[in-house]
């Protein structure tokens, strides 16, 4: 695929980076990134990674958009409430970037469906809002032999990780979802906008980086931000040995449905 | 002893402890909500009583993190 002129034009600002370039370009466009949740960290993901022209751009969510969403998914507008998120998201990223083949799934991620789903992408982010999501996409990642970023947020913190086949997972540092009743309860948190955008951002970067091969990836670090304090940490993880799923003797072999009422938390 | 818990150097008044008692220290309400990182390496939640903690070491608490507000 040759750039047009109008592409080198759109790209121009990122083609003169040395890292990205008109090959680079190329690479962008011809790739496939699935981001899992339509919410606070998928809305800058998608935004960003659209404006970058990631040729193929998956969105899985099974949820409209309502009022209390507005605060930080910022993909979605004040008259889409109601509507699909999935199809909401598709009508801004057609309008940001008319390149972008936009594929909507317009369901929950579950045991039965996530590996037909991810099959099909370079790259996956996780944007979900709860921890059986997040555990079933490192697993499922894990067993498809994909990359993907983790992405975490609670109030003015948030933690992300990226995980590449061979990399420490998520399984590697938390091995279950917390237990229940352990998760702080949902009228004690709370989140703030620009957190999220934040760290949806930097999940958007690892998946262009990864596309390019270019520079140091968040791979067996696990990123730590409190935007509050202004704290910004790495902390290195290890592959560990006794991972239920990665490691010498695994437990996991299987995709499950994890069960956890606790609370619904949405991000 | 001096540790390093979280990035940052803190002093604590006793020689060395086990991880259990540094939670608690610390006030960390729910240990089951908490990973511990120790120089480096992942402890299993069960030896929490049995690792000790000693000068010089550097200790993460990484606690989970999932999403932020009630849905309606």
């Amino acid at each position: 695929m040759k750039l047009t002129n109008e592409q080198i034009e759109r790209y121009s600002r990122q083609i003169i980076l040395k890292e990205v370039g008109g090959k680079g370009q190329e690479k962008l466009l011809n790739s496939k990134v699935l981001v899992i949740g339509a919410g606070g960290l998928g809305s800058p993901a998608l935004l960003y990674l659209a404006a970058a022209g990631i040729g193929t751009l998956g969105i899985v969510d099974g949820d409209t958009v309502d009022i209390t969403n507005l605060q930080r998914q910022v993909i979605h507008f004040t008259d889409d409430i109601k509507k699909e998120k999935v199809l909401s998201a598709r009508e801004k990223i057609e309008k940001i970037n008319p390149d972008i083949n936009v594929v909507t799934y317009n369901t929950k991620v579950n045991a039965s469906n996530i590996r037909e789903i991810i099959k099909e992408y370079d790259f996956i982010i996780d944007g979900t809002d709860n921890f059986p999501a997040k555990f079933l996409i490192n697993d499922a990642c894990y067993f498809e032999k994909k990359p993907y970023s983790h992405g975490g947020i609670l109030r003015f913190q948030g933690q992300t990780m990226t995980y590449t086949p061979g990399s420490a997972c998520y399984r590697c540092i938390f091995e279950t979802p917390p237990p229940k009743g352990a998760i702080p309860s949902c009228s004690e948190a709370g989140i703030i906008g620009s957190m999220a955008g934040l760290l949806g951002v930097i999940q958007a970067s690892e998946a262009i980086k990864y596309l390019l091969s270019a520079g140091e990836l968040l791979t067996n670090k696990l990123l730590f931000i409190d935007i509050l304090n202004l704290e910004f940490r790495i902390i290195n993880i290890k592959r560990n040995r006794k991972c239920p799923l990665c490691g010498e003797s695994p437990e996991i072999k299987n995709l499950i449905d994890i069960e956890q009422p606790v609370c619904e938390i949405s991000i | 002893m001096k540790i390093i818990i979280n990035g940052k150097e803190e002093v604590i008044e006793k020689d060395f402890l086990n991880v259990l008692e540094l939670l608690k220290i610390k006030k960390v309400k729910m240990p089951e909500m908490v990973t511990v990182e120790l120089n480096g390496e992942i402890l299993e939640r069960e030896k929490f009583g049995e690792t000790i903690v000693k000068e010089g070491d550097k200790i993460e608490f990484i606690y989970y993190m999932g999403g932020g507000v009630k849905k309606n």
